[in-house]
């Protein structure tokens, strides 16, 4: 099986060479045959790549330490499950892992626009065939995972015990399902740029891909955050860490995509802008990924620096100046279709929405690049750290927060005074009172407050779209208003997932805002003793050492120190933290010793203990954090992705319905209904 | 007000934009700080003595055996260098499970008056910070760099 992986990953480079040539001769000749021909090819590949993926999985499973990956990520005696996911843990791995994802999304696709998209496929077809090609190129002669050491390893060197977690196992194949998802827009794109063919026919094909991006891209970071926080121990999830922005970057540019598509949609404005989001989108993913290989920017991600990395310097840049060419020969046929009427209108709200995201994006972008550009220009490296990003950010973040809430309420072409006022009264009114409270409880944290205070006004814009879209659908259906909520969502999913996203996003600012009010104390506790701490709410804790403990576990050694911890007196739980050293199937120790950090999780607060060592027998050396609120991180973190499953889930069901029983009713009536509600 | 809205758009985004921008420029101004490797922070202090005391980012590699870490596990002192330069350090802090002799390291904090670096952060990255211990690998009889294996099959 490993043997017939190895060939496979041969052969689907050839399939990706002639799905490549043959597919741009053919779209170019118009020839029928080299297109049919090209497709097959792609089909063929995508079948290779998975026959070479399940020969490397066989080998990692079945511990063949001949092979180089085998014996630098795995051991005999890791537990299965991360054999399996070490198949992304090293650089070869993870770059087959990209070919095999792309060659699975090309093949849907492809496949499922056979019919729909007879004029953009085939080219849709070679553009993807020739990013695989590329991936497939540098699998074979830059990073092969069937590489082979000329000796046997009795044991392989293990997988990096920052590794062996949970998170880390679903973190890396999210994020590259959602980077890798921005290939198909970006495909559709170049076709729908060189054929002129550049109406909303190509974008609701490529909505969708957006959308899956989105969801997986956000996922991705979610998880990523998490296992920083219960991993890395430093005690955060977020540090503007060159690689984590990379991953932000195509986040940004998607979700400003999500929101300029229905501008397109509705008004056949911003043409050219969509054309350019989508494209970046994929080129910025190519970016992370040289980020993330090359180690032109220092990172503590940094796969090891290779010159893999200037393969895709190079793809990266042959793409940049491949579609900057078809962009600006085509700027004629990307004319906007309508003018923008009037500044207090939906579409305005939108293009500020894009205009913050994308200055978000390029103030992210810049300052990553920073050490480079500087040292380009003036000689010196300057590096600009979480200060920059922060200052920067925060600020349009919160605006971008109140666009969150007058974009959905605001009309389309122009509003007017009665609509404002009938609108935003309410939610304006609960801002103000959070506000209020707020700084009359003693809060002086600025831009907390002031998430706080948007963040319940965009909570009140979103409540109050619920409640009229139900008590319509109660009175004009006489519904009960459970079933009025759930049709209400289940028949205008795009719409109301859409503000579900949005409540996850209040929520993760809420969470952010919380940051303020974290507090640290480096302790050092002997067996029996006590510490005291006030936390940000004011509460009194006190923490009493257990003491200090050593037993063996599965692979690893382990030194634990548990700590009582009591909230104003009353006990609230044990925290136990702990040091391991890892060790191989011969008891040598492996790796230096990994940090397994404590957290006594509240929705309103975790503790946060680090044991950094231990002095004679008995005595701990800690640091305890209080984090406010991490806890509204991930579960806002879950919101977003429901609401963006519920965007995503396929509409099906509801055209059934509507040639069931609401056949005699106009198609649409339904949106129209709701639409009108607002 | 009888500016066209597009007028008025561009107006907002333009200023937009210039927040953007002069958020970006005063924050690389006030938080920037300079990354450079031992030779230069020598070059930099042997140039300008006021140098001593200002924040910067040092990225160097830790001296094979220089560790030597206090009792608890939160203060150590090592040496780093890149070559040509080298510099004691000393840290209070926690640091990362990944910092361990020769992997390379990126410290914020500042040189002392007496030659050594005090560090405030140290972030450890190994030039292959998945892989174990790769130089100790390297030294293992009949090893070959993995191009050298590939090349062979």
């Amino acid at each position: 099986m490993i043997l017939i992986g190895e060939l496979s990953l041969w052969v689907a480079l050839l399939m990706a060479a002639w799905g490549t040539t043959a597919g741009f001769a053919g779209a170019y000749t118009q020839r029928t045959e080299l297109i049919a021909s090209a497709r097959r090819a792609l089909f063929a590949m995508c079948a290779f790549v998975v026959l070479a993926s399940i020969g490397l999985w066989t080998a990692l499973l079945t511990s063949d330490f001949s092979f180089r990956f085998v014996a630098s990520y795995t051991s005999s005696n890791l537990p299965s499950v991360y054999k399996f996911t070490a198949f992304w843990a090293g650089q070869e791995g993870s770059l087959l892992f990209w070919a095999l994802i792309l060659s699975i999304y090309s093949t849907i696709a492809v496949y499922t626009g056979r019919k729909s998209n007879r004029a953009l496929m085939p080219w849709v077809v070679p553009t993807l065939s020739a990013i695989a090609l590329f991936f497939i190129l540098v699998l074979c002669f830059g990073a092969n995972p069937y590489a082979r050491l000329d000796w046997i390893p009795p044991d392989g060197r293990g997988l990096n015990p920052q590794l062996q977690n949970p998170g880390m196992a679903a973190h890396p194949p999210n994020l590259y399902l959602g980077y890798i998802a921005t290939a198909i827009p970006f495909a559709f794109a170049v076709a729908a740029l060189i054929t002129r063919r550049l109406d909303a026919e190509w974008l609701s094909s490529v909505r969708r891909w957006v959308l899956l991006s989105w969801f997986f891209n956000t996922v991705g970071i979610v998880l990523g955050m998490w296992w920083a926080y219960v991993e890395l121990g430093w005690g955060g999830y977020w540090a503007w860490d060159p690689v984590e922005n990379a991953s932000f970057l195509p986040w940004l540019i998607n979700t400003a995509f999500l929101h300029s598509i229905m501008v397109q949609e509705k008004r056949g404005m911003l043409r050219k802008w969509n054309v350019t989001l989508v494209v970046s989108a994929f080129l910025l993913s190519i970016l992370g990924t040289f980020i993330t290989r090359s180690g032109v920017i220092s990172s503590v991600h940094a796969f090891s620096q290779s010159e893999v990395g200037y393969w895709f310097l190079g793809f990266l840049v042959v793409a940049i100046s491949v579609t900057a060419y078809l962009v600006t020969t085509r700027l004629s046929d990307l004319r906007a279709r309508a003018e923008l009427e009037s500044m207090v209108s939906r579409e305005a709200t939108f293009l500020f929405n894009n205009l913050l995201l994308c200055g978000i994006a390029f103030s992210i972008l810049w300052g990553t690049l920073f050490p480079i550009l500087s040292e380009a220009v003036r000689g010196t490296k300057i590096t600009v750290g979480p200060p920059f990003f922060n200052s920067v950010n925060i600020p349009l973040g919160l605006g971008l927060l109140a666009l969150t809430g007058i974009g959905p309420l605001i009309a389309w072409r122009r509003a007017s005074v009665r609509n404002l006022r009938r609108q935003f009264t309410g939610p304006v009114v609960c801002g103000v009172l959070v506000a209020v409270a707020l700084l009359a409880s003693g809060m002086r944290a600025y831009y907390s407050v002031m998430s706080y205070a948007l963040g319940g006004f965009v909570l009140a814009t979103i409540l109050q779209e619920f409640q009229k879209g139900t008590s319509a659908r109660h009175r004009m259906y006489g519904e009960s208003y459970l079933m009025a909520l759930f049709r209400l969502v289940a028949r205008n999913r795009r719409r109301y997932g859409g503000y579900i996203v949005h409540v996850g996003v209040v929520v993760l600012f809420a969470a952010f805002a919380g940051l303020a009010f974290k507090k640290e104390f480096d302790v050092t506790l002997r067996a029996g003793q006590t510490f005291s701490a006030v936390d940000g709410f004011g509460d009194h804790w006190t923490f009493v050492s257990q003491g200090v403990s050593d037993y063996d576990e599965l692979n690893r050694h382990t030194t634990a120190v548990l700590l009582e911890a009591r909230r104003n007196g009353k006990f609230v739980g044990m925290i136990k933290s702990e040091k391991r050293q890892y060790i191989d199937s011969q008891g040598n120790p492996t790796f230096e010793p990994a940090t397994e950090v404590g957290i006594l999780d509240k929705p309103h607060e975790d503790v946060y203990t680090v044991l950094a060592g231990v002095i004679g027998e008995d005595t701990a050396e800690m640091r305890i954090t209080f984090n406010p609120l991490v806890w509204w991180v991930w579960y806002g973190g879950m919101i977003m992705a429901l609401g963006g499953l519920i965007v995503m889930w396929p509409q099906a069901e509801r055209r059934r319905l509507q040639a069931g029983y609401m056949a005699p009713l106009a198609p649409g009536l339904v949106d129209a209904g709701a639409e009108a509600v607002s | 007000m009888s500016l066209k809205p597009r007028t008025k758009f561009l107006l907002g985004g333009a200023f937009i934009l210039a927040v953007a921008g002069y958020l970006m420029a005063s924050a690389i101004a006030q938080t920037g700080t300079y990354y450079l490797t031992p030779t230069e922070l020598a070059a930099k202090v042997a140039q300008d003595p006021s140098f001593y005391g200002t924040g910067v980012k040092v990225g160097a590699r830790v001296v094979p055996g220089s560790v030597v870490r206090a009792p608890g596990g939160r203060d150590m002192t090592f040496r780093v260098t890149d070559g040509d330069k080298t510099y004691p350090v000393s840290f209070h802090g926690i640091a990362p499970d990944t910092f361990t002799d020769s992997v390379d390291v990126v410290m914020d904090g500042r040189l002392a008056q007496d030659g050594t670096f005090r560090a405030t952060t140290v972030l450890a990255k190994c030039a292959s910070r998945y892989e174990n211990a790769p130089e100790k690998y390297r030294a293992t009889p009949g090893y070959r760099s993995g191009a050298a294996a590939a090349a062979r099959t």
